[in-house]
């Protein structure tokens, strides 16, 4: 038995298709990654495994029980923080975490190791209403009221979103510590850079996955050499390249290019003469290794076949 | 003549500081990087730039008028758009352009002949009786944008506008935001994105309310020594500062 087993599953809200069908399972202490752009099926799918969402078809499974038949059970097992504050505005900070260790039957005390590291940085703060608290602070506590239970799988719904990268790489950093504690970890994100942080992701796109697997297994996928291609005038080499016979695709990516050629044999030498002819400007191109922004890119209406 | 001028432009909440002392130039046409960690006075900032929120002190001038003494004016000349409230869901494209267009002043003539010409562009002619609802995210994204535009603003404001939507469309909405750069509109756009700020002409930081670096993604690599601008955020928004201010 895995914490996490998903076949199959399709959900479907009147004609709109949330979930196609996927199948997926997660090793326990592990974190998995859902990635993909808002409307992918993202919710829906962490709302089915959450219990409080029904699929259409298919099934899954948390710690081996049945997301319909067994629900209540599950709600023991779990917690979820989901992508909209979740708390009671009006109650301290203190007394939320509170309420939700009397919820589940708990003692705020008994599993204060395992929040005690997040905890403590909103304790200075315990008196204050929970409304009151800035972006960051209310995530903390939301994240230690998802814990006070001690669950064996935590679901979070893109904890990061509208969050700068600093509080996006300390959020990391501290489900990497419950990683440790054995907890097994669902997260999903918009931002593709956090597929590195997840030892599996699933690439999502209109309700299907378009490639599973760990990030470096996702990012062998990529089926063309890519290159990178540096110049001051950027936009100027992207127009030019969008409209050479030879380019297959190009993207920006930063201050550079990403480049990939039509031609069975790539010929960059022949791509930084075409640009420096073309702009009058110096043009550097490179190999360059593909990130999966640009797997993601590449197979965006690509699924692989519903399982 | 700067699109955006602010002189010691300063906002307080009580005893708090959310912007302190901006002193700011941003040049016409400019695709100008509005960066900063969450809480660090950007929203603060831009809501006195729109003529929103009154300075406690200083001055702006935003397309020529000073803000704090002709708040409305100001935002006659400005567009604004966020990833959060862009458009109205219930009402269809070409009801969202009226709607926009009439907010702003136009005559009918001005909101159907520049409805027309937008949806042209947009190849979106043959979605104009549509509901915002049944549209793709990246569709509604570049509509807002236009709507933002319809009255011809002098510059636009863009709050985190890619928030949320794939990489193709993110990369879409980037070249609007340059054709529209290209005819002379300022553009100020916040983002989370950090490969976004190599797209602006300049990137301002904002730490704590103060602006703590300005320049091109190029000289401020260079200035602080570091490959990528996530580590520039890094280096600059400090972790510590975030949650407390936040």
């Amino acid at each position: 038995m895995k914490p996490i087993e998903v076949q199959s599953l399709k959900k479907t809200y009147g004609t709109v298709q949330a979930l196609n069908g996927v199948s997926f399972e997660v090793e326990p202490g592990t974190i998995f990654g859902l990635i993909g752009p808002d409307g992918a099926g993202k919710t829906s799918l962490i709302r089915i495994l959450a219990t409080l969402l029904k699929p259409t078809e298919g099934e899954a499974r948390i710690m081996g029980l049945d997301v319909v038949k067994d629900y209540k059970a599950i709600r023991h097992q779990i917690g979820y923080m989901p992508g909209r504050f979740s708390l009671y505005p009006d109650l301290s900070v203190e007394e939320n975490l509170r309420l939700f260790a009397r919820l589940y039957g708990t003692d705020p005390k008994a599993n204060r190791g395992l929040v005690e590291e997040i905890y403590s940085q909103i304790e200075p703060f315990k008196h204050r209403r929970a409304g009151a608290l800035s972006g960051g602070m209310k995530q903390k506590l939301a994240l230690s009221c998802a814990l006070i239970h001690r669950p064996k799988v935590l679901l979070l719904d893109e904890p990061t979103t509208g969050v700068d990268v600093v509080s996006r790489q300390e959020l990391w950093d501290l489900l990497g510590k419950l990683r440790q504690e054995g907890i097994t970890l669902l997260v999903s994100t918009p931002y593709m850079d956090e597929a590195a942080r997840c030892d599996r992701v699933a690439l999502i796109q209109e309700g299907q996955f378009l490639r599973i697997g760990t990030p470096s297994e996702i990012v062998k996928t990529f089926d063309k050499p890519l290159f990178e291609v540096e110049t001051l005038n950027l936009y100027g080499a992207l127009l030019a390249l969008r409209s050479w016979p030879h380019t297959d695709s190009v993207f920006p990516f930063g201050e550079t290019l990403h480049f990939t050629d039509s031609r069975s044999v790539p010929d960059p030498e022949g791509v930084a003469q075409y640009l420096q002819k073309e702009l009058q400007a110096e043009v550097t191109v490179r190999k360059a290794e593909p990130n999966i922004e640009d797997v993601f890119m590449r197979f965006m209406g690509q699924p692989t076949a519903p399982v | 003549m700067s699109a955006i001028s602010s002189q010691s432009l300063t906002r307080k909440f009580g005893d708090f500081t959310a912007v302190d002392n901006l002193t700011l130039e941003v040049a016409k046409g400019e695709i100008f990087g509005f960066l900063g960690a969450n809480g660090s006075g950007k929203t603060t900032a831009i809501r006195m730039f729109c003529g929103l929120l009154a300075p406690t002190s200083g001055s702006a001038i935003v397309a020529g008028i000073d803000v704090a003494k002709q708040p409305d004016a100001v935002k006659t000349r400005i567009g604004y758009m966020s990833q959060r409230f862009s458009l109205y869901e219930d009402l269809t494209v070409k009801e969202n352009l009226a709607f926009y267009g009439g907010v702003y002043g136009l005559n009918r003539k001005e909101i159907k002949d520049r409805s027309n010409e937008l949806l042209d562009r947009l190849g979106f002619k043959a979605q104009e009786n549509t509901l915002i609802q049944s549209l793709p995210l990246g569709w509604r994204q570049k509509l807002a944008f236009s709507a933002a535009l319809l009255h011809r603003p002098e510059i636009v404001f863009l709050d985190e506008p890619t928030g949320g939507v794939d990489p193709i469309t993110r990369r879409q909405f980037w070249e609007l935001i340059y054709e529209t750069a290209a005819t002379g509109v300022t553009v100020l756009v916040t983002t989370h994105y950090m490969d976004e700020a190599e797209y602006c002409t300049r990137v301002s930081i904002m730490v704590n309310g103060r602006m703590e670096a300005l320049g091109s993604s190029r000289e401020l690599k260079q200035q602080y020594g570091v490959d990528n601008m996530d580590a520039l955020f890094f280096q600059i928004a400090r972790p510590g500062g975030t949650f407390t201010h936040a």
